[in-house]
């Protein structure tokens, strides 16, 4: 099975490049290579995004129960 | 004769009547319960007695049913009511429109007394009321690890946005400590520099199980957070202390977690939307080159230069080929200047020691060097410096 990246800050960084990308690319007076680039860019990373979003299960981390007063 | 001065029975227990029932309206008295006796009607008997009296009292059935409990003998409890007399029986009760367990009624006196004072001091201004984020990385959360609660939260968690992370600080959420054990449990989350929000809470209960998270200490922890806390603590209808103090009050664990948790299908839908937008982008841009690639192929200023380069190439051919031409004649020009040069030089060399009296011999073009040389039987030639002898050899003819 394919490797899925469910890191949060991973998928955060992403997330914001989409953005980045969707912006550049309403640029219409973008050269054509780059528009292309930065769709093949925006393609992939949003898959990405979805596949971690489809297979990341919530990570718990339980703190040591040290300050009972009991 | 004066006729003696008296009342009837009637009169005087009228009066009483009158002045008991002016003087003791909605009184708030404590007592002991004895001899309770629910009616069939509806309506509670019972007595209501302490070290030193007793009263007896009646509370009707229309009253009763807004109480959330039975009160027992022997238990204590504050009512609030009015003296009634009965004239028929010459006695007198405490006809009670509210009861409150002491219980209660102390813990809420204390409540209204923390909230009150924690008011005063600022701790429930909205004004310091944090926003809470929607997307975040690490939920803090200080409840009981085996409590339902916790369960659902991480239910509502995988549900909504898996890729979250949840921080337990276990805590004591009833009991002797508990409220102790929340406060350290904001404390220890309000280490980590990443948490983006804090919610404390745990299930609904009665008043005395909520009652860690009306305690100051846990105002205090709550206010004191440095991360937003939200505050989900029973059943809707229950409010404590500390949903006063946090940045914002969930009505239970669950909503909490809806609250700070985006939901996994808006996030794929809004990951949907921007690949359509890529696509669309793309294609506006591609056509948008294409309109703009066709318009400048046909418009003139492109049409007329391909012609010019056609006849500027034919120039250039022609000009390619007489600049040949010229060169080779120069050339062949340079080549026969060189070499008369060449010749010049050789004969300008020589003549000058022929002047000088000497001659050369050649011989068939050769210059003889050495006697030996010399074929004596074949023609050579003698040469001096203004022309040369040509000398017939001895071929055939003896010497």
């Amino acid at each position: 099975m394919e490797k899925v990246n469910s890191d949060i800050t991973a998928f955060k960084i992403k997330l914001e490049r989409i953005e980045e990308i969707s912006e550049l690319l309403e640029d219409q007076d973008l050269d054509l290579e780059q528009a292309i680039k930065l769709y093949e860019e925006g393609m992939i990373l949003s898959q990405e995004c979805l596949k971690s979003l489809q297979a990341a299960e919530v990570k718990i981390t339980e703190l040591k129960n040290s300050f009972n007063t009991l | 004769m004066q006729l003696p001065q008296y009342k009837t029975i009637t009169r005087l227990t009228s009066e009483i009547k009158g002045t008991l029932e002016q003087g003791f309206k909605f009184e708030t008295v404590i007592g002991e319960v004895s001899n309770f006796k629910p009616h069939y009607s509806g309506h509670w008997y019972f007595t209501l007695k302490d070290a030193g009296a007793q009263i007896s009292c009646c509370m009707w059935a229309g009253n009763n049913k807004k109480v959330n409990f039975t009160p027992k003998d022997g238990s204590q409890i504050v009512v609030t009511g009015s003296i009634t007399v009965y004239p028929p029986r010459g006695n007198y009760q405490l006809d009670i429109t509210d009861m409150k367990n002491t219980g209660v009624g102390d813990l809420q006196v204390a409540f209204e007394f923390l909230k009150e004072k924690l008011g005063k001091e600022g701790l429930f201004e909205t004004a310091r009321k944090r926003e809470i984020r929607t997307f975040p990385s690490k939920i803090g959360i200080v409840t009981s690890p085996t409590g339902a609660a916790f369960q659902d939260m991480i239910s509502v968690a995988n549900r909504r946005f898996p890729l979250v992370e949840l921080i337990l600080a276990p805590a004591k959420v009833q009991g002797e400590g508990a409220a102790m054990s929340i406060a350290n449990g904001i404390a220890a989350l309000n280490e980590f520099p990443d948490i983006d929000v804090i919610i404390i809470g745990r299930g609904g209960g009665s008043l005395e199980d909520l009652w860690a998270f009306n305690e100051e200490i846990t105002a205090r922890a709550v206010f004191n957070s440095r991360i937003p806390i939200i505050s989900a603590v029973g059943h809707e209808v229950d409010f404590t202390i500390s949903d006063f103090v946090a940045d914002r009050r969930a009505a239970t664990p669950t909503a909490a977690m809806e609250l700070v948790t985006p939901d996994k299908m808006k996030v794929a839908s809004a990951l949907n939307d921007f690949m359509n937008n890529f696509g669309a982008a793309v294609s506006a841009n591609l056509s948008g080159k294409k309109d703009s690639v066709l318009r400048f192929i046909n418009s003139p200023v492109v049409k007329t230069p391909v012609n010019i380069i056609k006849m500027n190439s034919q120039k250039l051919d022609l000009a390619a080929m007489r600049l040949d031409n010229i060169m080779n004649t120069n050339l062949k020009d340079l080549k026969n200047r060189v070499n008369s040069a060449i010749l010049h030089l050789k004969s300008n060399d020589h003549n000058r020691i022929l002047k000088k009296g000497f001659v050369f011999v050649t011989q068939n073009d050769k210059f003889i060097k050495s006697s030996q040389e010399l074929r004596i039987k074949d023609q050579f030639q003698l040469n001096f410096f203004d022309g040369k002898i040509l000398i017939e050899g001895n071929n055939g003819k003896s010497k």
